[in-house]
């Protein structure tokens, strides 16, 4: 099976090289450390901690848009350009062509992780930036593996993209929204805020908890707790082993 | 053909991964802890300018969101703490920044004068009611309904009399609007006759009457009929 999947991934990771992905990543990094410095500049104290968490915060929020893009519309030229029905046509199972695409996805989020993090070891201790460039990989890894679960399904770049879009953000504000849902400002709850509640519950325990992973205060205040690595670390294994079921059953329903 | 194959087609390791995977999510999530909010105190608001470059160009809805959110600041980890506890100083340049980004807006003028300024400390409640005061005298016409409740507060919660009158008086000062209903603008009237100030009382309303201000027949029959009570009153006062 390897000598399928491997391939597969190269060719994966091939191209993202060729469309200059890695390229851009480095324009990413670069433009956010002009513009960090510059707001450095302005600051009176802590300007490390005001270049490192803004840094930050803009790496992280870009990579995750670069991949989601890149995952999306790569498949979707594959779909039009017939090169799926190619490779399936071939003797190969359908698992091998998902896990090769997979690892040529994972293989290019790590290389943004590593790109990411590693300006950031400018401005805060190393061992805390290589955990919040892990954790960057874990988010990467999440975000790869549900952006090829929504191309495989919906085969269009806008609903992709806008299905990556609302599932990364309510990934990282569901703990919020649950907050918010448990302590109501008025004492009394309505049957319709009661079903709200309801609903926000069972949309967390489906989603990653994106909120607890690659948290600025690492990097600025203390590192995470062994405890919290460990959580994230499940997290990833867990979501992605679920999101390779939910694409697995879907891409083997499909008929070309 | 059809579209998709029927589900008995997946094969059973992906059905098995599928499922374990789902297992393994629900357990994940249900061991990890609930999230908690931690309780903080209320930081000094950013600059206006921040906020304005903060909100993309939506600076109204930025202070709708920023005046939602100071208003549940008191549910803090779950728990209600009582509006007495927050830092009163730092909530009026909460309220001052959301009422710069969005001048219009009502809202921290209600809160100011309906919840902060009810809490059972007098000190609270009169930097709340100098808040109002001092926004209602940027924009009276459009801010006079909060500055009449701390008219009402001053008087009867603090009974501080010649606060109530400072109040009524810019009421009646600044207020120009033609909409604005005759009691907002004539309970310094009231308030004088409560602090006997008998004669002022006597010429304001006697120039209410004659200016032609008051138009609503109702109103003028009421101040007509005060004004003759005061008058008495000051027959009854004057020495013989």
């Amino acid at each position: 099976m390897l000598r399928h999947i491997l391939p597969i991934a190269r060719y994966t990771l091939l191209e993202a090289l060729r469309n200059r992905l890695l390229w851009l990543a480095l324009i990413l990094v670069a433009a956010g450390l002009a513009f960090t410095q510059f707001l450095q500049q302005l600051a009176i104290t802590e300007s490390n901690q005001i270049q490192a968490a803004l840094l930050a915060a803009l790496v992280r929020v870009g990579v995750v848009f670069m991949l989601a893009s890149f995952v999306v519309t790569s498949m979707v030229r594959e779909f039009n350009d017939k090169v799926m029905e190619l490779i399936l046509s071939r003797p190969l199972r359908r698992s091998s062509y998902f896990f090769g695409k997979l690892i040529g996805y994972a293989a290019l989020a790590l290389a943004l992780a590593l790109i990411s993090s590693l300006p950031l070891a400018l401005f805060a201790p190393a061992p805390q930036v290589a955990l919040w460039g892990l954790s960057l990989a874990c988010e990467l890894l999440i975000v790869t593996a549900f952006a090829l679960f929504c191309v495989l399904s919906l085969t269009q770049v806008i609903s992709a993209l806008a299905a990556v879009a609302g599932f990364y953000l309510l990934s990282r504000s569901i703990s919020a929204l649950q907050i918010m849902a448990a302590n109501p400002l008025s004492d009394v709850l309505s049957l319709g805020q009661q079903a709200v509640n309801f609903v926000i519950g069972v949309i967390a325990f489906l989603l990653p908890g994106l909120d607890r992973m690659t948290q600025t205060g690492w990097l600025i205040y203390s590192a995470p707790l062994p405890a919290e690595i460990m959580g994230l670390l499940a997290q990833t294994a867990v979501y992605v082993m679920l999101l390779c079921g939910a694409t697995l059953f879907d891409l083997q329903r499909k008929n070309f | 053909m059809q579209h998709e194959r029927p589900p008995s087609h997946v094969s059973a390791p992906v059905l098995a991964l599928l499922s374990v995977g789902l297992a393994l999510q629900i357990g994940l999530h249900a061991v990890t802890p609930e999230p908690r909010a931690k309780a903080y105190d209320l930081a000094q608001p950013p600059p206006a300018s921040l906020l304005r470059l903060a909100s993309l160009g939506e600076p109204i809805a930025l202070a709708k969101i920023l005046m939602l959110q100071l208003q549940a600041f008191d549910y803090q980890s779950g728990s209600k703490v009582p509006y007495r506890e927050l830092d009163y100083a730092r909530l009026d340049a909460w309220l001052s920044r959301i009422l710069e980004l969005d001048p219009e807006g009502q809202y921290p003028l209600l809160a100011a004068s309906r919840l902060y300024a009810e809490v059972p400390d007098e000190t609270r409640q009169r930097s709340m009611l100098d808040f109002v005061y001092r926004r209602y005298l940027q924009d009276p016409n459009r801010r006079w309904p909060w500055l009449a409740h701390a008219t009402f507060l001053a008087k009867h919660r603090l009974h501080d009399i010649d606060l109530a009158l400072k109040y009524a008086a810019a009421l009646q000062k600044y207020t120009t609007a033609k909409d604005v209903p005759a009691w907002a603008t004539t309970m310094e009237i009231f308030i004088r006759e409560d602090m006997d100030e008998l004669e002022a009382a006597r010429v304001m309303i006697g120039g209410l009457l004659a200016g032609g201000k008051i138009t609503d027949r109702g109103e003028l029959s009421f101040l007509d009929g005060r004004l003759r009570e005061i008058e008495e009153r000051l027959k009854q006062s004057a020495p013989k």
